[in-house]
């Protein structure tokens, strides 16, 4: 059982405890910056906490197990652009994709046995590595010099971003990344090569005809990787929820979901893979609870069939979004946590069959996590 | 030699504080004070070593012409601020 949460938010980064039978909060830090991103290496207990300060930038900052005071370390920088590096464009808005970090979207661990690499997804797309616990970090060029990042796009910021990294629990040299808006990508050399793997991916809204199924413009905005059976991903795209078996190289498409197959967020449990969780909105421009009733969606059947849970979450009219990064599941695959942009964070410990609310007072919520 | 101080929130995140160095352009002047605070760099320009956004920089109480370069000449008994711009929400 899980007894830390952590949360990520506009306005810092909180600890909750748990204390007798409810939780508490237990400490707050770098109060008044937004934290889009955080992460736990399990392989060491430390954390690293992206603080993207306004005025200054983005900055990283390393707490490592058994120490109380955070460190700062240097971020990932893009290096300068080469002269012989072709001019990349947004597809829409024909602006130039900078080589310059915008935002640290995605942190995660490179493997059991890679001890102290890391892997970082930034805005406006690149993907960083550490193998050095995140002292010193290096763009991944054979990802961000494909040709094909031309047609990569900006979601709901400026320019595209990698949100979702899924190291392959049992080869550490398979990595997927989830990029909005550029698809599924995915390595088995540990980084070397890499292959657009969102085959099946579709926007409802754009004929085929014009690119609607094009692979390298899809928008899944969150993929997510059962641990205990790696061939088992499940995504949130921005139209349908989606579902691979083949280790994220194809997908299943799920469009019939009640009340809505858009949303952010997905989680799924560790060990059953036809268990997955989902936080549904209105799509696809409004993004607010369709008819202003909160849910949370369970598929058990592996999207055969889904059920809205909504014991312990707001009876009234509610408008709460939850971001791709703010629903999490813990190790035992009973206990969820979910934050959402109003400010709201709550705790199910039974799988979402009821839900206990933490608070209502936080700044609007990033991203969630237990903690070890 | 040019004087340059910084704002105390700026001081707050790295340890700098005023300073007479050596530089006859604005950037010449900030690239001495980075010599022996590296960390600073990354807090007023990005990767590009353009200034950030919201960073905003006085010469003898005037905004720079460059904010992007930061080419503005100075002089040795110029007066340069470097703080926070007003922004936020």
């Amino acid at each position: 059982m899980s007894h830390q949460i952590r949360v990520g938010t506009r306005k810092g980064f909180f600890t909750f405890e748990r204390e007798g039978a409810g939780w508490r909060q237990a400490s707050s830090d770098f109060l008044g910056v937004p934290v889009p991103m955080f992460h736990q290496d399990k392989r060491d207990g430390a954390i690293y906490v992206a603080a993207e300060h306004e005025h200054f930038g983005t900055k990283l900052h390393r707490m490592r197990e058994g120490e109380s005071e955070w460190v700062e370390l240097d971020p990932p920088v893009y290096p300068e652009k080469p002269d012989d590096a072709p001019v990349i464009l947004d597809p829409w808005r024909k602006v130039e994709v900078p080589w310059s970090l915008k935002k640290v979207w995605s942190l995660e661990s490179g493997g059991a046995d890679r001890p102290g690499v890391l892997w970082c997804g930034t805005i406006p797309g690149g993907l960083f590595k550490s193998a050095d616990h995140g002292e010193s970090w290096e763009l991944v060029r054979s990802l961000w010099d494909r040709s094909e990042r031309a047609k990569w796009s900006g979601g709901g910021y400026d320019f595209p971003g990698i949100h979702s990294i899924c190291v392959h629990p049992e080869n550490s040299d398979i990595i997927s990344v989830g990029v909005s808006c550029g698809g599924v990508w995915r390595t088995c050399d540990g980084g070397l090569s890499w292959e657009q793997s969102a085959h099946g991916m579709r926007y409802d809204f754009v004929p085929e005809e014009q690119g609607g199924a094009d692979p390298e413009s899809q928008d899944p905005h969150r993929i997510v990787q059962c641990q205990g059976d790696p061939k088992r991903f499940w995504s949130q795209h921005h139209c349908f929820i989606y579902r691979s078996d083949d280790e994220g190289k194809s997908w299943r498409e799920f469009s019939e979901v009640a009340p809505s197959a858009f949303g952010f967020a997905v989680a799924v449990h560790p060990q059953e893979p036809d268990t997955a969780w989902f936080v549904p909105a209105k799509k696809d421009e409004h993004r607010y609870p369709v008819d202003g009733k909160f849910v949370v969606t369970r598929t058990r059947d592996g999207g055969e069939s889904f059920e809205a849970l909504d014991e312990g979450l707001p009876s009234d009219l509610a408008y709460d979004l939850v971001y791709r990064h703010a629903l999490s599941v813990d190790d035992t695959g009973n206990c969820l946590v979910m934050g959402s942009t109003t400010g709201s964070l709550w705790v199910s410990e039974d799988q979402g069959d009821s839900w206990s609310k933490l608070t209502s007072h936080l700044p609007p919520v990033y991203c969630v996590a237990f903690s070890r | 030699m040019p004087k340059i101080s910084f704002s105390p929130n700026i001081s707050s995140h790295v340890d700098v504080g005023d300073c007479d160095v050596e530089g006859d352009t604005v950037r010449s002047v900030l690239d001495s004070v980075f010599a022996f605070s590296p960390r600073l760099r990354g807090y007023l320009l990005d990767d590009n070593g353009i200034t950030r956004k919201h960073i905003a920089v006085i010469v003898n109480s005037k905004p720079v012409e460059d904010r992007d370069e930061l080419s503005d000449p100075v002089s040795e008994r110029d007066e340069i601020f470097v703080m926070q711009a007003l922004s936020g929400g």
